[in-house]
């Protein structure tokens, strides 16, 4: 059951991050467009809003997960050989889990 | 698929028809992959920028700097075509513009609009508009 659930599960947290990330990513864009920080301060205020703080690290985590489902299918696609096609799965899954965590430092560095 | 799957492979790029709904499919790809590639960069440059005054101003010269900027015209590129083909599948998961012309058409749109976005950047970094 949770094996064929498998397949679904990465469908739906596809469409939910992709969804996220879309909205962040204008709602960004407009931000940084309209009112790009001049100084290091106006900008570390701004990421440090407890609002946008967290709506940054919600990014990341949507982000990362995306990433995961994303690059783990092209990697089915492409890698054949099981063995190596676990430890290639492996080393992505600990490389997001890095990134995370070094988003998430940067991210508490400025957080209220 | 099993990978000792005996069924004939047509790999011949060649004979292989790509209409616009599977050129999407390759550069929705290709651009999430890219993207991707783009992520430990983003993360550098906000923990540069954020961590004080001479962070800023070096995140500021890198950004400026022409290996970056054509980085940037790339990201710029898979961003809007990724996008853009993102909200294409949401549609189409609902049913919207699921007939073969509609679904022609919007793939075409697609693949157009965003070479278009890094085209309308250009000008604009150009003084066109």
């Amino acid at each position: 059951m949770s094996a064929r659930n498998h397949g679904l599960r990465g469908w739906v947290l596809q469409r939910l991050t992709a969804l996220y990330l879309a909205l962040f990513l204008l709602y960004l864009l407009v931000h940084l467009s309209v009112s790009a920080p001049a100084t290091v301060a106006e900008w570390r205020a701004w990421v440090g809003d407890p609002l946008v703080n967290g709506a940054w690290a919600v990014f990341f985590a949507a982000l990362l997960m995306h990433a995961w489902v994303g690059v783990r299918d092209v990697i089915l696609d492409y890698v054949r050989p099981a063995g190596l096609r676990l430890i290639v799965l492996f080393a992505l899954g600990l490389y997001l889990l890095a990134l995370g965590y070094w988003a998430l430092v940067v991210l508490l560095a400025v957080a209220p | 698929m099993r990978s000792d799957d005996p069924r004939p492979v047509a790999l011949n790029l060649l004979r292989i028809r790509f209409p616009a709904p599977a050129v999407l499919s390759i550069l929705h790809r290709i651009a999430g992959l890219l993207l991707f590639l783009g992520v430990p960069l983003a993360v550098y440059l906000m923990e540069l920028s954020l961590s004080g005054p001479a962070g800023f101003a070096r995140a500021e010269a890198l950004l400026a700097a022409p290996a970056l900027r054509f980085a940037g015209l790339v990201i710029l590129w898979a961003f809007s075509h990724h996008l853009l083909a993102g909200v294409r599948h949401l549609l189409l998961d609902l049913d919207i513009g699921i007939s073969k012309a509609a679904a022609h058409a919007s793939a075409w749109f697609v693949n157009l609009a965003a070479a278009g976005v890094v085209v309308a950047y250009l000008g604009y970094l150009g003084g066109l508009w």
